[in-house]
C-alpha cells in the first residue's frame, strides 16, 4: 500500500485525471492544488485559486480533460487547461447556500452539484449563449444533499441528503441528449422525476454510489449502516447494521463487494449476497503495521500512569494506516466492475492507494466476489 | 466601542421560518395502544421461586414490548421502569447469556434503555447498568451506541 503525506491538513477532496498521473486536492481552503506524479514523489504543478470559499467538491472528467470544482461561496468553476494554465468559467448555480458535492456526468455533457440549498442543480453547457445554464432538482428534498453518483445510462442521478434519505432522480436534459431508454428503475423518465426513495433510516446519508450495472445503488449513513437497494428485485433494500464508527465514504469493487471507509480510519469490505438479498462484513482491510514490542522503560511507565492513569504497555496510536477518518474513495484502475486499485484521502492530509490483488493475499479469509 | 448603536433585533429573528419551502415534520401515524407488558413481566418477576429462565423471559418480553411507534411519553417512562426492574434483577454472571441471546435489533433496544436509564441514575442503578453496558457493547459494538445517539424514534 503506498501512503503519501501530502499536508498536515484534512484533504478535503480530490480527484484523478485520466491516466491517474496527476491529482487534484483542495488542503482544506480556497484553492485547488494539483500535484504531478514524479516516479515515487509527487511535484506541485498547479495552483487554481478562484473560489472565495472552502472548496467542497472537485471532480476531474477524463476524457475531455476538465476540472470542475464547487464551493461554500455558492459557486462552481468549470476549468480548461490552455497551453500550462487552468482557465475558469464561471457557473452561476443560482443558490444560496454552500455547494457540497458534485460529479460530470458519464459522457461527460453535463455535472451535478448537491447543495445547502436543498436542491442538486444540473448544469449543461448551451452553444448558442456560450454560457453553462442550470436546472434545478428540488423535490421532495428536504436537507441538505451531501453526495451524487450518476447511474452510466447519463440520465439517472442518485442522492444522499442529510434528511436521511437516499433517492434516484432522473437529470434528463433534452437539449443535449437523447431520450433514454428503460431501466430497472423505471422507464419514464422525465427531468426531476423520483425514480427512487429510500424509507428512513435514522443517519445522514453520507455517500452513495451506483454499480458498474446501475442496477445496485448502495449508500452509507451516519447510524453507522450500509444499505443497498437492488433494482432487479423490485428495489429490496438490503440493510447491514455495522459495529464501527459511522463509515462516510463508499464506492463498488465488483458488482456484489463494496469497500467504505469513515471514522474508524481504515477500509472495510462488504459483500452483497444476492440469492440472501442481505449485506455481510467481509472485513478490515488494512494492513498492520508489525509494531516492535519494546518495553517501557520505568519513567515512561511512570509518564503513562500520570497521563493516562494506565499501567497498560499496549501501544494507544492507532495501527491504521490512516491517522485520521478517511473521508472519500475513488477508484483508480480497473472500473467499479473489477476494481484493481482505489485510492483514499482523509482528514490526516493523506493519500494511500491500496492494491486489491495485494490485500487479498495478504489477508487470507478475504472474499471478493 | 462596547455596544453597538444600531438595534439587533433582527438577530432574534429565525429567518428560515419565512421561507416558503422550509421543511415541516411529517405528522407520525397514530400509532396503535401498544400491549403493556407490565402485567406480564411484574408476574415473572414476583415469582418466590425465581429461576434464571423467568428472568430472561421477563427480559425478553420487556424488549418485545418496547413502545418504540408511540408518542406517548407516560408509556415510555412505563416501559423504562419496567425494563430498569428486569436489569437490576439479573445476577452479574447471567448478563451475558442474557446479551447473547438477543439479535442485532435487540442489542440496539437494549443500548436505547441503558443510556436512558443512565439519565436518571438511583443508588444502584449505574453499577448495574454499567455492567449491562460493557456486555452490550462487546456484542454490539460502537455502532450500537451511534445508533442510540441518532435514532429518531426513542425508546
Amino acid at each position: 500500500m503506498a501512503y503519501h503525506s501530502f499536508l498536515l491538513e484534512p484533504i478535503s477532496c480530490h480527484a484523478w485525471n485520466k491516466d491517474r498521473t496527476q491529482i487534484a486536492l483542495c488542503p482544506n481552503n480556497h484553492e485547488v492544488h494539483i500535484y504531478r506524479r514524479d516516479g515515487a514523489k509527487w511535484s506541485k504543478a498547479h495552483e487554481l485559486k478562484e473560489h472565495n470559499g472552502q472548496v467542497t467538491g472537485i471532480d476531474w472528467a477524463p476524457e475531455s480533460n476538465r476540472l470542475v470544482t464547487c464551493g461554500t461561496d455558492r459557486n462552481a468553476y468549470v476549468w480548461t487547461l490552455k497551453g500550462n494554465v487552468w482557465k475558469p468559467t464561471l457557473v452561476i448555480l443560482r443558490i444560496n447556500r454552500a455547494a457540497r458535492c458534485v460529479k460530470w456526468s458519464p459522457k461527460e455533457n453535463k455535472f451535478a452539484v448537491g447543495s445547502g440549498s436543498r436542491l442538486i442543480s444540473i448544469c449543461y453547457f448551451e452553444q448558442e449563449n456560450d454560457w453553462w445554464v442550470c436546472k434545478h432538482i428540488k423535490k421532495p428534498i428536504r436537507s441538505t444533499v451531501l453526495s451524487l453518483d450518476w447511474h452510466p445510462n447519463n440520465v439517472l442521478l442518485a442522492a444522499g441528503s442529510c434528511d436521511f434519505k437516499c433517492r434516484i432522480f432522473s437529470a434528463y436534459i433534452k437539449e443535449v441528449e437523447e431520450r433514454p431508454s428503460p431501466t430497472p428503475w423505471g422507464s419514464k423518465m422525465p427531468f426531476g422525476e423520483l425514480m427512487f426513495e429510500s424509507s428512513s433510516s435514522c443517519g445522514w446519508v453520507h455517500s452513495i454510489c451506483f454499480s458498474a450495472s446501475g442496477a445496485r445503488v448502495a449508500w452509507v449513513s451516519h447510524d453507522s449502516t450500509v444499505c443497498l437497494a437492488d433494482a432487479n428485485r423490485r428495489m429490496a433494500v438490503a440493510s447491514l447494521c455495522t459495529e464501527t464508527l459511522p463509515l462516510l465514504a463508499v464506492t463498488f469493487i465488483t458488482e456484489n463487494s463494496l469497500v467504505a471507509a469513515g471514522h474508524d480510519c481504515y477500509p472495510m469490505l462488504f459483500t452483497y449476497e444476492e440469492s440472501q438479498g442481505a449485506l455481510v462484513f467481509g472485513g478490515k482491510l488494512d494492513v498492520p503495521k508489525q509494531s516492535s514490542q519494546r518495553g517501557l522503560t520505568a519513567r515512561e511507565r511512570f509518564q503513562n500512569l500520570d497521563k493516562k492513569a494506565s499501567s497498560d504497555t499496549a501501544n494507544a496510536a492507532p495501527d491504521t494506516l490512516h491517522k485520521n477518518s478517511i473521508s472519500q474513495i475513488s477508484v483508480l484502475a480497473g472500473g467499479k466492475a473489477k476494481c484493481s486499485q482505489f485510492c483514499t484521502t482523509g482528514m490526516d492530509g493523506g493519500m494511500s492507494i491500496w492494491d486489491v490483488k495485494s490485500l487479498e493475499s495478504a489477508l487470507k479469509d478475504l472474499k471478493i466476489k | 466601542m462596547a455596544r453597538s448603536t444600531l438595534s439587533s433585533r433582527f438577530r432574534r429573528l429565525d429567518i428560515d421560518a419565512y421561507d416558503e419551502n422550509r421543511f415541516v415534520e411529517e405528522p407520525e401515524e397514530a400509532a396503535a395502544a401498544e400491549p403493556d407488558a407490565g402485567p406480564e413481566v411484574e408476574a415473572l418477576l414476583r415469582h418466590p421461586l425465581r429461576r434464571t429462565g423467568d428472568a430472561l423471559q421477563a427480559f425478553h418480553a420487556a424488549i418485545r414490548n418496547s413502545p418504540v411507534n408511540t408518542k406517548n411519553q407516560a408509556m415510555k417512562e412505563q416501559a423504562q421502569g419496567t425494563m430498569l426492574k428486569v436489569l437490576t434483577s439479573f445476577k452479574s454472571s447471567e448478563i451475558e447469556q442474557a446479551v447473547n441471546s438477543l439479535d442485532r435489533n435487540g442489542i440496539d433496544l437494549l443500548m436505547k434503555y441503558i443510556y436512558k436509564g443512565f439519565e436518571k441514575p438511583t443508588e444502584n442503578s449505574s453499577a448495574i447498568l454499567l455492567q449491562w453496558h460493557e456486555k452490550a457493547l462487546a456484542v454490539g459494538g460502537l455502532g450500537s451506541i451511534v445508533r442510540v445517539l441518532t435514532a429518531r424514534k426513542t425508546v
